[in-house]
């Protein structure tokens, strides 16, 4: 594992290493390295399986995030890619044809999180999602409250039950009640 | 290697040779809310689209939102069959970031509870497994035979479907006086429906020529689809979490993987036989290795205002159907950043199907989608 890392230092100049576990290990390369840097896990580091794609919205740094989780039968290891890419016009390159079961998680994240895979086959098809005309709903600021109060008919709310209030009423009444006493005189100012 | 996909031949519909139908979202025969777009000629599939999207309820989304003990009652729904391996992995993973190390006697308990989850979901998958080929009664006899393992279920954690029994830093309560008993009953009745399926099913003139054959996967395949668990084991390749990446106690359990080598879908039905009769050893070796007393749960922050570290893991466990994989982003706060779940069947149900449908006849399509062991709910998350 560790002559490995050296290995990816020296190629792609993976930053952020964390050795999670003695079988696990992830690195961040740059979004123009990132296919021959998983072409070169599976040609020559054996890391044939690709267990998932997945993506991370990073709002406050306007990035996503996408991982590459591969797995290694032979030595029984895995490893985690990271890749940064900007948030408006998200597009990363397509491995479908790295990997034939890339297309679905590509397709997914398409849906989901609104990044391009240009030339992937299928990418535009509805996953999950039919007549969407929404922003994807797994960024960060699609509002899911807000979303379905304006697209369901109107409803009283719902019964509220927050947990912390719940046990603060029940365990600690009298301290809740000063806290709800202020609460109401800072709001009626 | 040649291309696994022809994503260029088309099939002109007006032609009159060719007809175009929808099998689910309902239908008897497919696993679930899960619909498969078909393209016919005669009896024989040339074309297949696998649709999913009828039970998406946004589970990774709402995580976000909740804090780590409220995700709980989430994600246990996300597999129905088998909820267990999903609540291991949310709380083993949030264990893992924030430093929790769980008391030797919980681990043997959630291994426990594992297991029987893998025996209940594997008898449920030969009874599906029968009965997707017209032997209606074994699936009947296996939904019965489960219900006493939901039984133990309910004794052991107070839910017979969704248990919610591991916790962070152990499970919930200690085992009840006399379970073992209990439960070794039940696992002589299984023994003896597992012996009855080998005469009827696996003996069965009409199973044997209809599986024998349907639905190869060559062993080539397997890194390209990301194949795992039952479905990789029975085209030969020796992979199994348990073994090769041992979490909880399985690397002090004596047990080895059952491999097959023709990669149909009979001996993916064979292979789930021994898994299923390999579970039950394991409950056995569990119960009897296992410290007799000892704390079941150890001390975690306050649940209600738990802030876990910044960082992320990849954490996996074998369940019934396959590698399950959980992984976790945090960052710092009390709620989950992001939560993905790769079902294990995901990789199976979608793209594998779709390949392999090719050429199977209209009336196989149900038995060979229960051999890849389809979950939507997992899927879709």
């Amino acid at each position: 594992m560790k002559e490995m890392i050296d290995r990816i230092k020296q190629k792609f100049n993976a930053k952020d290493i964390n050795q999670q576990k003695a079988t696990l290990v992830f690195f961040t390369v740059e979004k123009k390295d990132l296919e021959g840097c998983v072409l070169y896990m599976k040609e020559f580091e054996g890391y044939g399986n690709l267990t998932m794609i997945t993506a991370i919205d990073w709002i406050e740094k306007n990035q996503f995030q996408l991982t590459y989780h591969l797995h290694n039968y032979t030595n029984r290891t895995d490893v985690s890619i990271r890749t940064y890419i900007e948030r408006e016009k998200p597009s990363m390159v397509s491995i479908h044809n790295l990997w034939a079961g890339a297309r679905v998680f590509q397709r997914e994240i398409k849906e989901l999180f609104g990044i391009d895979f240009p030339g992937c086959p299928r990418v535009n098809d509805n996953f999950v999602l039919e007549g969407w005309d929404n922003i994807p709903p797994m960024r960060r600021d699609f509002d899911t409250k807000k979303y379905s109060e304006e697209t369901y008919f109107p409803r009283p709310g719902r019964y509220k039950k927050d947990n912390v209030q719940f046990m603060e009423e029940n365990l600690y009444p009298v301290e809740a009640e000063v806290k709800k006493s202020i609460a109401d005189t800072v709001k009626k100012k | 290697m040649k291309p696994i996909w022809n994503d260029t031949q088309e099939y002109d519909l007006k032609s009159g040779k060719y007809v175009k139908i929808w099998q689910g979202p309902q239908h008897p025969g497919v696993t679930g809310n899960m619909s498969l777009e078909l393209l016919l000629e005669g009896d024989e599939i040339k074309w297949l689209k696998t649709h999913v999207g009828y039970l998406h309820r946004g589970f990774e989304k709402l995580m976000e939102r909740r804090k780590f003990i409220n995700c709980f009652p989430i994600v246990c729904r996300i597999c129905v069959p088998e909820p267990d391996t999903n609540e291991y992995l949310f709380a083993a993973a949030t264990e893992e970031l924030s430093g929790i190390e769980i008391p030797e006697r919980a681990k043997w308990i959630r291994a426990l509870n594992l297991e029987m989850a893998r025996l209940a979901a594997t008898i449920m998958g030969l009874g599906g497994q029968a009965a997707s080929f017209g032997l209606g009664t074994i699936g009947q006899w296996a939904v019965a035979h489960r219900d006493f393992l939901l039984d133990s279920f309910e004794e052991l954690t107070g839910g017979r479907i969704y248990h919610m029994y591991m916790i962070p830093g152990g499970v919930r309560y200690d085992i009840p006086e006399g379970f073992a008993g209990r439960l070794e009953k039940t696992l002589v009745k299984i023994e003896k429906l597992i012996s009855d399926i080998d005469k009827v099913m696996f003996n069965n003139a009409v199973f044997k020529s209809r599986a024998k054959g349907l639905g190869i996967i060559p062993k080539d395949w397997i890194e390209p689809f990301g194949i795992t668990g039952t479905t990789a084991r029975g085209s030969g390749v020796n992979y199994d979490v348990r073994k090769d990446h041992p979490y909880l106690v399985y690397d002090r359990l004596d047990f080895e993987v059952n491999v097959g080598t023709d990669g149909d879908v009979y001996e993916r039905s064979l292979i789930r036989k021994e898994e299923s009769l390999l579970s039950i050893r394991l409950i056995r070796q569990i119960l009897s290795k296992m410290p007799k007393t000892g704390p079941v749960r150890t001390f975690i922050p306050d649940i209600l205002h738990w802030k876990i570290p910044a960082g992320e893991t990849y954490l996996k466990a074998e369940s019934g159907r396959g590698e399950y994989g959980y992984y976790m982003v945090t960052d710092g706060s009390e709620y989950p950043r992001r939560v993905h779940v790769k079902g294990a069947s995901y990789t199976h149900a979608m793209a594998l199907l779709e390949k392999l449908g090719e050429g199977v006849t209209n009336a196989d399509i149900f038995g060979l989608m229960v051999s890849l062991q389809t979950c939507p709910p997992e899927i879709e998350r």
